[in-house]
């Protein structure tokens, strides 16, 4: 089975190394930031105007990938909703309780409530472990797009992307 | 038979269509813009998803507001709107046969915009005809205009945009994605997509096709096989699926009945869905008069689409004198310019490629013509 990301709509550990939309180890240590997992030159710059810090770069060419300047970038998180390709998280490794926080777009009902437990998943669905949701995130802003934070074991977060979908109601 | 004249007329009320209407009203030209569906809008009010690009073509918007917006935007602009009205025929002298409301009429019009749009392909394998087996686009107007399930358990065929959005579409509305299945070795349509898929835990099998289906008078089970890199099936690599839905998202083909009618000339250009009618760079075919705009020029995609309508509108607008050369010219540059931005990245190179091949089938033609 190839690896990367047309092989398996999963980017491979080249393509997440070559990512200019990626943050270091250190600067997510030091607090919340935005992980920019954009690994295909598509036209698409929404990322850029979202951010109020001028932390995402694209430029005229609006195919190059989205370059984070993560010196600039506070976590405020306004980019996440605004991404199309849901591509764009905010991640949090500085917490000294072992855990570690990770803010993710999530468009399916029903949504989840702060303080449940959820079943956080990898890039690949796989189930990796039981995180709290400390935030649901929604708004004008956000344009029908909640974000959704987890608090997860600090071994876990280069894993988490997302969260199991939650059991729908009949007739729902 | 009743006669009625307009200055423009435009047959598709999508994306292509509404633009032009919004671009040849504004600039003072009479213009009616006539569609099949009861409903304006085109493909655009079933995606629900928020779009890319920039700014100037609505990145982040969803498709339905976008279309909302150009609705809007061709009301004010004055342009009239025919819905429910069949074109059924464009003539040799150009009058178009439009049935509307069990009447029929004879449409004259100085320019004519066909904007039909594209049709979903149809794949052929034991147990395809049984209920159950749809497009993906059909799925797609249910469960997003009809709020309605066609299942719970779906295959889906074809790895290209339509197949990822509409598989991620489908969870949203309540079904279940059993697996996407490509027949090529790899994904088709951006990496993003297949990425939001995945996460949700759908399997992406490249180098893989249906072999069958089958199911007491409805489908039940699907069997699914890998292909070698001749695109032969390789045997023992058979798995099962229990499903009660398989969506068909395997290419659109260009709906250029009208254009076929009416003389024009034609390329065969596979990435774009088929045979394409030749047009040049104001949009106007091998026969004057006549424009062409979005998908029935070849399948790209939604902001392409709107675009093109921009450059036909435009160009006929000015072709009966409504924009002044200076106008007209500074439009169609910026519409250029958005086209090219638009064809432009690892994605768009084979649309850009296909486009300028069209463009020199066009160049040739006339040159031939003199």
């Amino acid at each position: 089975m190839k690896d990367g990301v047309v092989y398996t709509g999963i980017p491979s550990a080249e393509e997440i190394k070559a990512c200019p939309g990626i943050p270091s180890e250190e600067r997510m240590r030091q607090g919340r930031v935005a992980v920019v997992e954009c690994v295909q030159e598509i036209p698409c710059n929404p990322c850029e105007a979202a951010c109020k810090f001028g932390a995402i770069v694209v430029g005229e060419q609006i195919t190059d990938l989205p370059i984070l300047y993560s010196d600039k970038c506070t976590g405020c998180g306004l980019c996440v909703p605004g991404c199309p390709g849901l591509a764009i998280t905010i991640i949090d490794k500085s917490r000294d309780d072992g855990k570690a926080v990770v803010e993710f777009p999530f468009e399916y009902v029903p949504l989840p409530d702060k303080g449940d437990i959820v079943t956080g998943v990898s890039r690949a669905g796989e189930a990796i472990c039981d995180a709290e949701v400390l935030s649901v995130k929604k708004g004008k802003a956000y344009g029908g797009t909640t974000v959704v934070g987890l608090l997860v074991p600090m071994e876990h977060i280069d894993e988490v992307r997302s969260m199991k979908r939650l059991p729908r109601k009949d007739g729902e | 038979m009743q006669k009625i004249s307009t200055e423009i007329a435009i047959v598709g009320a999508g994306s292509a269509g509404l633009c032009a209407a919004y671009q040849a009203a504004s600039a003072g030209a009479d213009v009616l813009v006539i569609d099949e569906n009861a409903l304006p809008g085109g493909q655009l009010f079933k995606q629900i998803h928020k779009f890319f690009g920039s700014r100037e073509h609505q990145a982040g918007v969803r498709g339905f507001e976008i279309g909302r917006q150009l609705l809007d935007r061709v009301e004010t602009s004055g342009s009239k709107v025919l819905m429910d009205s069949l074109v059924y025929g464009l003539l040799p002298d150009k009058s178009i046969g439009v049935i509307s409301q069990d009447k029929n009429y004879s449409l004259k019009a100085k320019k004519i915009i066909i904007a039909t749009g594209a049709k979903e392909n149809y794949m052929a394998f034991p147990g395809s005809t049984l209920p159950g087996v749809m497009g993906a686009g059909a799925a797609q107007t249910m469960i997003n205009v009809n709020r309605v399930l066609p299942g719970k358990r779906v295959l889906m065929v074809g790895s290209g945009n339509v197949g990822l959005i509409v598989s991620y579409q489908l969870m949203q509305a309540g079904a279940e994605v059993v697996a996407l299945v490509e027949g090529a070795p790899t994904i088709g349509g951006y990496g993003v997509h297949a990425g939001k898929i995945r996460r949700a835990g759908v399997p992406i099998f490249v180098g893989h096709t249906v072999q069958k289906v089958w199911g007491d008078g409805e489908v039940e089970h699907v069997q699914i096989v890998a292909l070698d890199d001749k695109w032969q099936e390789v045997p023992g690599t058979e798995r099962v699926f229990d499903i009660d839905t398989l969506c068909l998202a395997v290419g659109l083909n260009p709906m250029t009945e009208l254009v076929w009618m009416a003389g024009c000339k034609f390329a065969y250009i596979p990435s774009f869905g088929g045979h394409v009618p030749l047009h040049n760079e104001d949009m106007e075919t091998t026969v004057e008069g006549i424009y062409v705009a979005g998908d029935v020029t070849g399948v790209e995609e939604a902001s392409s689409a709107m675009e093109e309508g921009n450059m036909a509108g435009v160009a006929a607008a000015h072709a009966l004198g409504y924009l002044t050369d200076a106008q007209a010219a500074e439009r169609k540059a910026e519409i250029r310019q958005r086209l090219g931005t638009l064809r432009s990245g690892m994605f768009g190179a084979k649309r850009k490629a296909a486009k300028e091949q069209q463009l020199d089938a066009m160049q040739d033609c006339q040159k031939a013509a003199v």
